[in-house]
């Protein structure tokens, strides 16, 4: 970007000199590390709190009760049948939640997307009220609405949807609306900026070529929009994968996931080695995930790049 | 009804064809708003359970909250620890998106990369990390550890927000003042900085926000007479439904609100 930038030498106000190259090259490097020092603090408190704590489980996972190097905590995860099934369910909620998210998430983001940039802006309101708004509020809300004699079987029972209460929190299908609603934000705010970002004539360029509307759309509109789409998903998948409050609530105990299980591990047997393993193949899982998608999508740009 | 029948799309689709669309959308809108406001009212209830609309309206929950003393002592703890995480992880983003951006290092792009970890590595795992690591040098409970560990999560926020702040920011304006005599240090105080300040302040409410509303490190880290808002919210949450939560969700909800609108005029401020 600016590594050889003529600044640092503008100060002295001459015209650089063959003869100084040298000094000026160890000068530019020598500005290069000193900005880079001003990145200090943000990596040593990374490495306080992200680098050392997690390394630190890492070696309590291949750790054993007597202290000695031992993999007895990955082989109790293979051998106890309720670990296994925390995997199962982890990934059985984060497939189900970022399946819900793109099929009510693609029609809402579509739908402002095709809005005056002004007024989409207004009805954007009502995706980031919620982005903005604690997640445990949220969850409490859902609690609330969904419970058994909550608003909405009361209103389902009085326009005779159906007859008798139904069980719609503390299991599985409660953890789903919980988390649906939370995570659907993190779907439609990319998926919507790269709905932008197509060019309208080529909408209009294919109907006039004769496409109808429905051709139309689904060759050249929703293409183009599927790095947005990708990108919101993946966001939407791993952030599923390390949830732990909605669950915990909503799922009333029937939904263990794997960092439910975690703390049920610590707060129960105090034992550190088994919690360990289980967090470290979260984060593997997650990093495998993330590496992957971001190779074979070519995701960096829209991840990291615009926001 | 003539407006359904005007165009609506560059495919000839008229007002009429996208009905559904409108349907769609207006009733996906509904749902993302409405559990979030539906917890207002209900805090204005008399009852001990929760009913909708309330039969008999009363502040009583209101007078529960402000007069019991955990309750209070807990949101004093969260607002400290949110405003103090504010002032630390703010500063800590802003310099490091600066130094990463401007400087154009072979490792900047890694280093970065490095620094949003705390974004991507599960939440669960830094607090049974940190909470293991606390315990040895006896940061548990304390404000400090609290702090420490929420602006180690809300600095990448303020990274990602000042780089793409500092990307429509035309760095040669710095490069001039420094030709014309300023030191670097006085060109990104009187030169850059006034002109990204607004993200500045959109960053630094994020940062605040991020604090305010976390759960999960804060039921592992902070603890006794230190415990946050969240961390007595998510207990009363998982035991009992207590008609309390929803006078606290309410004034979370204004809080968060107000910010959100705050940004949202930051930001119509500096398009301008």
């Amino acid at each position: 970007m600016s590594s050889h930038n003529t600044a640092s030498l503008g100060a002295e106000g001459r015209v650089p000199e063959p003869l100084n190259e040298k000094s000026l090259r160890a000068q530019d490097i020598q500005e290069q590390r000193l900005l880079l020092s001003l990145a200090t603090p943000a990596l040593l408190a990374v490495i306080a709190i992200v680098v050392i704590p997690v390394g630190w489980l890492f070696y309590l996972s291949f750790t054993g009760s007597d202290g000695q190097f031992s993999l007895v905590n990955y082989q109790k995860m293979i051998e106890y049948k309720s670990y296994a099934r925390t995997f199962v369910t982890t990934f059985e909620v984060s497939i189900l939640t970022t399946l819900i998210c793109i099929m009510i998430g693609y029609p809402l983001a579509y739908f402002l997307a095709m809005l005056p940039e002004r007024l989409a802006g207004f009805f954007m309101l009502a995706v980031l009220l919620p982005f903005w708004t604690s997640l445990l509020v949220r969850t409490y809300a859902w609690l609330v609405l969904l419970q058994k004699n909550g608003i909405l079987n009361d209103f389902a029972m009085s326009i005779g949807l159906w007859d008798s209460p139904l069980k719609l929190v503390h299991n599985l299908t409660g953890t789903l609306i919980g988390m649906a609603h939370i995570m659907l934000p993190f779907l439609v705010l990319p998926l919507y900026g790269s709905m932008r970002k197509i060019q309208r004539d080529l909408m209009h360029a294919a109907s006039n070529l004769g496409a109808s509307p429905v051709q139309a759309f689904w060759k050249i509109y929703f293409p183009m929009s599927l790095s947005g789409m990708v990108a919101g998903s993946l966001i939407v998948f791993v952030l599923c994968l390390g949830f732990y409050v909605t669950p915990a609530v909503l799922g009333g105990g029937r939904v263990v996931m794997v960092s439910t299980q975690i703390t049920a591990i610590l707060e129960n047997q105090f034992d550190w080695g088994a919690a360990s393993a289980l967090g470290v193949v979260l984060l593997v899982v997650t990093m495998i995930i993330l590496t992957v998608a971001t190779k074979v999508f070519k995701l960096d740009a829209a991840l990291f790049g615009k926001r | 009804m003539n407006w359904l029948k005007k165009p609506a799309s560059d495919t000839q689709l008229t007002h009429g064809d996208r009905l559904w669309l409108y349907i769609i959308a207006t009733i996906v809108m509904f749902l993302l708003v409405i559990p979030t406001l539906i917890v207002m009212p209900m805090s204005f209830s008399d009852s001990q359970y929760l009913e909708f609309p309330p039969s008999n309206w009363s502040m009583r929950w209101y007078y529960e909250y402000f007069e019991s003393s955990k309750w209070m002592r807990a949101t004093m703890t969260s607002l400290q620890v949110g405003i103090l995480t504010m002032l630390l992880a703010t500063p800590m983003g802003v310099m490091a998106a600066y130094a990463l951006f401007v400087s154009g290092h072979r490792a900047s792009k890694l280093l970065f990369a490095f620094l949003i970890t705390p974004m991507i590595v599960p939440v669960i795992l830094i607090a049974i990390g940190v909470f293991y690591s606390y315990g040895r040098v006896g940061l548990n409970n304390t404000i400090f550890g609290l702090v420490l560990a929420h602006a180690v999560l809300a600095s990448p926020l303020v990274m990602i927000v000042i780089t793409s702040a500092l990307r429509n920011y035309d760095l040669n304006q710095e490069r001039v003042a420094r030709s014309l005599g300023a030191t670097r240090i006085k060109a990104f105080f009187v030169i850059t900085l006034p002109q990204i300040k607004f993200s500045v302040v959109t960053c630094a409410l994020l940062a605040f926000l991020t604090s305010f509303d976390e759960v999960i490190i804060s039921i592992f880290v902070s603890g006794g007479s230190n415990a946050t808002l969240t961390k007595h919210m998510f207990a009363a949450l998982r035991d009992f439904i207590d008609p309390t939560i929803a006078a606290i969700s309410t004034i979370m909800i204004l809080v968060s609100t107000t910010l959100l609108l705050a940004t949202q005029f930051i930001s119509a401020r500096e398009k301008k």
